[in-house]
This record gives structure tokens, sequence and C-alpha cells, in this order.
């Protein structure tokens, strides 16, 4: 085995290894609470592929999960940390519903597709403020997207009290015309499979394209792994913090914009909940690679999807939360892994000699 | 250990004796021997990478030696750590500062030794504390300052009074002038007096001739390692020290053509660059080089070496002067400008500047060049091509190993060079750039990089070669600059002055100065 495909395949092994350890912590915490283990994991999957209806869900919290993670993943790999998908989303939301109410008539061959580029400018545009401020003060992007966070945040819940407040109860804008609407794959019940998905990997194939194909994507990651030699290199800084917080924001916007044309057809307060941070988790777990990505976003929302399962089996969905953070804990914490992978392939050697 | 060793140790505060330290790939101390006597000044000077911080760190406890002793006022000492050398009463202050930017100065200097009221930090008396050593010695600063907020000079004060809360009998100041302008190191040095009037020993690290014979009262020169000079100041000179410093042989001898060099390529006229503290580092400097011509920049480290060549290479601004390229104006262009116009640059520090290490070597191959066909074309890169290249100039270059694939971070020292020497010679450039081109490499690795260099050289293109190694100046440049603070101290022909003479230059003696007294016909200033 080549160095490369060592490292390639610890890449993958890691993830995967804490999954597994995690799941096994998991089992530990419910056999101490005085359940059965199996049983509460049968219901968990049950939960999440056992149905039409449970697929549905499933794929329509993936749809977000992995915009988001797309948008945090593609900021690490340019050394940019951007945590502010959450207003990121939530501007691109807002875009898709300010556009989409106002699509009337419109074509859906122009509704959708100009609904959608407006979402992605809105997030490019949000998240630029950040990368402008760094690129040109060196403004910490953390602090910047937080903030940013939060004016997006007080924004939408103007916009659906103020100027774009319907109906009665919540808090909330119209739906958008129907010729904006992403029409869904397939209809069960009440859920629906959501076209989105469709749109979200294809993301995730042209971010991959971009960083790997790509001089664009050759001048981010360098970039993020050394700016010194990228400047060298005669590569901007700036312009590859400002393009790169751009296209992050971008995705992140587009994340909005399939909450509201595929999910809940308008915006109310706070309608992102917490998908932009969740992008970090999925970023991290699928160690910022596009393709990881769409495993890890498929994961978070198999495991949040069969949540709602286990519960039913008398198990608080807290252990999820905990299921979750651990495998963050043992990514993040990568050493720990490693060093048990070559332990275990030691062990193996000793096996065969 | 015989007993007269140990009589004769004990009027000395440190003997080193026969230090050995093998680091992986570099034999960093070759049986170094020295002493300092209780309360003297001694310095130990060399050029860069010539030994001497590695020195000092295993005198502090930092590395173990390989081989060695270390005697501390007559008594062995086996130090496995600063702990332990700090309780005999060594002190350090780095070449690189080690405070807590955002604690004030009071606070840094207890750091680890905190006054204790109860079990809280005592930060009176520390205050107080502090105050007083500062007002004894004359190193004045403001104890409630934060460390950020305050100059470089003052920062390095507070890592004295540091050393000096700590007990320390023996101060290490590791090249303590080379972050400070003229002003501060004439500051410095009267502290250093007081300091041994009070019974201090200090060892002086320094690689500027002029300061040492202010200061010292001993040197110990090394170079390569080695000492290879050990002399009372009152009984030496520059021209001596110059000589030790950087040796009379060359180890190296080249075949450099005969060569007419053709019409000016790079034309520099009153160029001023300032340094990362915006202070000038270059100030008007001027010259021209030719086609097929090498013009070296000889001096020693932080004279404005590093300022000079970022600033032609479009890494760092202009701020005035002209610099012009084939004819047209250059000075406000960027990198990628200049290396599209056929300016390469090999920088003196390859692992943080010229490649990426996580890149493979098909990737570092190309950088810079990314955007130019056949490597990309309409934002797309072509990998059959780059991969190419990749082999192509490996096999050239003999990097090794040789899979183009391999991150380059993996690559020794010497391929790592090669690489980026492949890269900016590979790229056919009208004019290079090449600072400290042999910095790190073994022999054999040398001799291959001058080959290439004079190779350059025959295809027409013109050279600017920056080197703090006098020798690697002296065997490859058709012209030679010496550089002291910002300044050009004369321009000559390699066989024109002796070796001791540039030393002189070296330590900011111009041309005019060094070749009047030969010369009495012309003392007409
Ligand atoms: N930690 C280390 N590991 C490997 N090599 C080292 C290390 N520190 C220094 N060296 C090498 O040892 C030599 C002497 O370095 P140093 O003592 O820093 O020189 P000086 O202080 O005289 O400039 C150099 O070739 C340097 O690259
Ligand atoms: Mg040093």
């Amino acid at each position: 085995m080549t160095i490369q495909s060592k490292k390639r395949a610890i890449k993958i092994l890691v993830p995967v290894l804490s999954v597994i350890i995690a799941l096994l912590i998991g089992a530990i915490v419910i056999l101490a609470i005085g359940k059965n283990p199996i049983v509460a994991y049968k219901e968990m999957f049950i939960g999440a592929f056992g149905s039409k209806m449970s697929w549905a869900s499933n794929i329509t919290k993936m749809t977000s999960l992995l915009l988001t993670g797309l948008a945090v993943a593609f900021g690490f790999r340019a050394g940019v940390f951007n945590i502010g998908a959450e207003g990121q989303m939530a501007v691109g939301g807002m875009a898709a519903a300010v556009v989409g109410i106002n699509m009337g008539q419109t074509p859906m061959i122009i509704a959708v597709p100009v609904t959608i580029l407006c979402s992605i400018m809105a997030g490019a545009v949000w998240a630029s403020i950040a990368g402008i401020l760094k690129a040109k003060t060196g403004a910490h992007e953390v602090i910047t997207t937080i903030m940013l966070n939060w004016i997006a945040y007080h924004i939408g819940n103007y916009l659906v009290v103020g100027p774009l407040a319907v109906g009665d109860g919540v808090p909330k804008s119209p739906e958008i015309a129907k010729s904006a609407q992403l029409p869904p794959l397939l209809t069960v019940q009440a859920s629906t499979l959501p076209s989105g998905i469709i749109i979200a990997v294809a993301a995730a194939i042209i971010i991959y394209i971009i960083l790997e194909k790509t001089t664009a994507g050759y001048e981010l990651k360098a970039v993020g792994f050394n700016p010194y030699a990228a400047e060298y290199g005669g590569i901007s800084i700036s312009k590859n913090i400002i393009l790169t917080m751009a296209i992050s924001g971008g995705l992140a916007g587009l994340a909005g914009a399939m909450e509201v044309m595929c999910v809940h057809l308008r915006i109310f307060g706070s309608f992102t909940s917490g998908r932009g941070f969740d992008g970090i988790t999925i970023a991290l777990i699928g160690q910022n690679s596009p393709i990881g990505s769409i495993f890890s976003a498929f994961l978070i929302s198999s495991l949040r999807t069969g949540s709602t399962n286990m519960q039913f089996a008398g198990i608080p969905d807290d252990l999820v939360g905990l299921i979750q953070g651990i495998i963050i804990f043992l990514v993040a914490a990568e050493r720990i892994i490693k060093t048990l992978i070559i332990k275990l392939f030691r062990v193996k050697g000793g096996e065969n000699a | 250990m015989s007993s007269t060793a140990e009589i004769n140790y004990e009027n000395y505060a440190v003997v080193m004796k026969d230090i050995v330290k093998q680091f992986p790939k570099v034999l960093a101390n070759d049986r170094v021997n020295l002493s300092a006597k209780k309360g003297e000044i001694h310095a130990i000077i060399g050029e860069n990478g010539a030994g001497k911080s590695t020195l000092m760190n295993q005198l502090y406890g930092l590395y173990r030696q390989t081989s060695g002793d270390i005697y501390i006022n007559g008594q062995k000492k086996d130090f496995s750590g600063p702990g332990d050398a700090i309780k005999v009463g060594i002190g350090m202050v780095h070449q690189h500062f080690m405070l807590v930017n955002n604690l004030t100065v009071a606070e840094n200097i207890v750091l680890g030794c905190e006054p204790l009221k109860d079990i809280r930090f005592d930060i009176k008396k520390a205050r107080k504390q502090v105050k007083e050593l500062s007002e004894k010695y004359g190193l004045i600063v403001d104890v409630d300052a934060v460390i950020e907020d305050l100059p470089v000079g003052t920062q390095q004060r507070v890592e004295i009074i540091k050393t000096l809360y700590r007990g320390a009998e023996i101060l290490i100041l590791d090249e303590p002038t080379a972050v400070l302008t003229p002003q501060e190191t004439q500051e410095l040095f009267v502290i250093m007096k007081k300091l041994k009037n009070d019974g201090k020993t200090i060892l002086f690290i320094s690689h500027k001739l002029n300061e040492v014979m202010t200061i010292s009262d001993n040197i110990t020169v090394m170079r390569q390692g080695k000492v290879t000079g050990r002399v009372a100041k009152d009984m030496t000179d520059e021209r001596q020290l110059a000589n030790m410093m950087v040796g009379r042989e060359v180890v190296l001898s080249i075949e450099k053509p005969e060569k007419t060099p053709g019409e000016t390529v790079v034309k520099v006229s009153g160029l001023w660059v300032k340094d990362n503290r915006k202070l000038d580092a270059v100030e008007g400097l001027s010259f021209e080089i030719k086609k097929g011509e090498v013009l070296g920049i000889a001096g020693v480290a932080g004279n404005g070496q590093t300022e000079l060549v970022e600033a032609l290479t479009g890494l760092r601004k202009i701020e005035k002067g002209q610099y012009n390229y084939k004819g047209h104006d250059f000075s406000r262009k960027d990198v990628a400008e200049l290396r599209g116009a056929k300016i390469t640059h090999i920088p003196e520090d390859r692992h943080k500047y010229a490649m990426i290490k996580e890149y493979p070597n098909y990737y570092n191959l190309i950088l810079g060049r990314h955007l130019e066909m056949p490597f990309s074309r309409r934002g797309f890169l072509r990998k059959k091509d780059i991969v190419e290249n990749a082999d192509s100039m490996i096999e050239r270059f003999d990097v090794r190993p040789t899979d183009s694939n391999n991150p380059s971070g993996n690559l020794s020292g010497g391929n790592q060079q090669k690489l980026v020497l492949a890269r900016e010679i590979g790229a056919n450039p009208d004019f290079i750039v090449i600072d400290q081109p042999t910095r790190g490499l073994d022999v054999g690795a040398i001799e291959y990089v001058h080959k290439e260099i004079i190779n350059l050289r025959q295809k027409d293109v013109a050279i600017l070669l920056v080197s703090m190694e006098l020798e690697e100046v002296l065997t490859l440049s058709d012209r030679i600059i010496v550089m002291y603070e910002g300044r050009a101290m004369g321009e000559f022909k390699p066989s024109e002055l002796s070796i001791e003479e540039i030393g002189l230059m070296m330590a900011g003696k111009t041309l005019e100065q060094i070749t009047q007294p030969q010369n009495p016909g012309g003392d007409k200033k």
C-alpha cells in the first residue's frame, strides 16, 4: 500500500470507526438506563429507513444538512472557518421567500431557477461581508460571521412580523408562488421526498470538481494549506478568501432556498432551526470533503429521523445528541482513532507473520 | 576527569567541553569548547547555521548534548531541562521571545514562579520586585503595560528582567541585537555593562563584528559547527574575526566559463523598502544586472537582503525608487505579473514560501505557473500535462524519490530544494532572484545547485544571488555588492578584494574606507 492510499484509507476509517465506537458507547448508555440496545437501535433503524415516509423525512433533513455541510467544508479547505452558515442560510431563505412570493404567473422554468439564483446570491453577498472584512482588515471570520448571524436572525424576524407578515398565530410570510415551488419527487401521505436532494447532491459534485479539477480549487487549497507559499506563487490571498466566503455563503443560501422551496414554502421566525450550525458537524465528520459530506449528512439525518421512533421504545432522543457528540469528539481528536487503527494494523501484521 | 582540569574550571562560570550535538541530519556542534570567566561578557560569533543557538540551547538544558560535558562554576552538571539550568543560575533570552502577549510585563516576568499570598497570586509583590530589578539595572519598563503594546526592544528588556527575577547569574543572549534598531542596541549595551559590573556573566551571541568589538571581553568564533578561534577582544580586530568567521579556504571551486554579459535586463535605482516593523530596511540601493550575469549580494544576515529580495519579487512594497525590467517600470507589479514576465524566485525559506507540503510534487511543480498553458485551460487543471511536466522535471533535476504523486513535505531538505529549483529554473526565466540557495544542503547538493546557477548564466539569464556564504558569492558572481544596514558598502569584482576586506565591508566599512590606506594618493577627503 502506498502512503497515498494509506492516508486515504485512514481518512475514511476515522469517521467510520468513530461512528461505530459512538454507537457502542450509546449502547452502553442504553443498557445503563435499563433498556435493550438492540431493540433501541432496531427501532431507530426502522424509524430512519423502515417506510417510504421515513425515507421522505430522512432525505428532507439530509438536503439542507448536506448543503450547509458543504458550505462549512468548502470554507475549511481554504482555511476559512465559516460558522455563519446559519445566517447565510436564513438570508438565502428570505431571498427565496421574497422572490418566490412575487413570482405570480411566471412559468416554473423561469421562476425556479431565478428564485434559486437569488438565494444563492443573497447567501454569497452576506458571507462576502465577512470575507471582505477578513481580507481587508484582518477581522476574524468567526467573530464577524457570528455577528452577521444575529443580524440575519433579526431581519428574518422583522420580515415575518412586518413587511411580509400574513395571517394570525405564528408570525410567518405568505406561501411562495406555485411556480417557485420545487415539485417533490414523491409524495407519501403528508411527507414528500423533496427534489432538493438532487440539487444538493449535484452541488456536492460541483464543489468536488471545483476543489479537485480547477485552478480555482488549486488556489483555494493552496491558500488554506500555506498562505505564504500561495502568495509566493502569485495567488492573491484576499481574492481567494472573499471568493471562498462567497461560494460557502452561496451554498448556505441554497440550503435556505431548499427549505423554503421544498419544505416550508414560506419563512417564519428561525426557520433555519440550527441547520447552519449542523453544517459544522457535517463538515467535520465528512472530513471536509464534499463527497464525505454526502455520507455524513445522510448519517446525521438518519440518526435524527430514527430518534423519533426510538422514543416509542422509551429511549429519550437525547441519545442521538450524545452519539453525535461522541462522533464529533472522536473525529476531531482523530489521534485517538489513528492510534487505534495503527494498533489494529499491527495486530493484523502479527497474525500474518 | 582529571584533577588539573577541575582546578582550571573553578575560575570559569561556564565551561563546555568537547560538546557534540548530532541532529538527525546535521552535525550542529562538533567537539565545541567554550569557557567564560565569571563576570565577563563573552561573545560567540559565527554565520547563520554555525551552531551557536544549538550550543546555547544545550547550556540552557533545552537540548541534551550527544556527548561532552558542561561545568558551571567548576561543577559538572547534567541538565535534564531548562528547570535544572535555571536552578544553577542560568538564564536565556531566546532569538524569538517567549512572552505571553496579552499579559502585563509584571505578570509575564513572574509567570512560572508567582509570589503567592495565601494561595492567590500576589500581584502587588510581583510588581514591587519587578520594579526593583528594573531600576537597579536601568532596565526601564512600565510594569503594568501589556506586552503586545510594547516595542521589540522593550520586550527584550522584559525577557532580561525575567531571567534576573529567576536569579540568573549567567545570562545567555541569543542574537539580541538582531531585532533592535541601532539606538536600542546602544541602550542594550549600557544595560549589559551594568550587569557585568554587578558580577553577572554574559554570553552574547551575534554575527555582527562591530558589536562584538564594542562590548565583549573574549570571543569564541564558530563556523560550521566547530570552534575556529578563541581570542581576547584586545588581541584581535575585525579583520581577523571576519577571517575566522567566514574561513579562508574555498571549499568548492567550480568551472565558471568566461562570458561577456549582454544588454541590461534589470536596473534598480534608489530603492527603498521597509521591513515588517515599518523601519527602513533597504535604503537607496542601486544596481544593474545584464543578460548572463550574476550579481552577488554579500553581507551578514539581516542587513536588508530579505527585504530586497521580496521587493524585487513582488512580495513587498517598494516605497521609493525605480525597478526597471527590460525597459519597463516594474516597481508596482504584483507577484503574478512579475512571474508572467519571466521573473522567478528561489526563496530562502523553501518550507515556508516555496512549496505546499501537503500538495503532491506535480502540483508544487506548477505553483506560480498553474494558470499557464498547458497546465490549465479555461480554469480547468490538465492533470495529464501536469504529471508529464512533473515526471520530466523530476528526472532532469534528479529529485528522489521520483514519485510525482508524493506529497512534497515528505521529501528531504535537499530534494525539496531541487524541486523548487526545478520549478523556478524550468520556467525558463529571464531574471531569477536566488536567495540562500544552498542553506542547509550537504556538499554534494551544494555543488549541484552551483552548477545549475552557472548553467543559467550560460543561458543568458540575469541572476541576483543573495547569500550569507561569502565563498558562494565569490565563486558564482560576476560582480558583488556588500550590503550593510540596507545600503551598499561598495561594488566590486570577486578578484578585486581579499576576503578580509570584504569582511570589513560586511561590518560596515565602505569600499573607499578600505582601499584608502593602500592608496595614499587618494586621501583628498
Ligand atoms: N532542532 C533541530 N533539528 C535539526 N537540525 C537543527 C535543529 N536546530 C538547529 N539545527 C541545525 O543545526 C545547525 C546549526 O543551527 P543553529 O544552532 O541554529 O545555528 P546558529 O544559531 O549559529 O545560526 C543548522 O544547520 C540547523 O539547520
Ligand atoms: Mg541562532
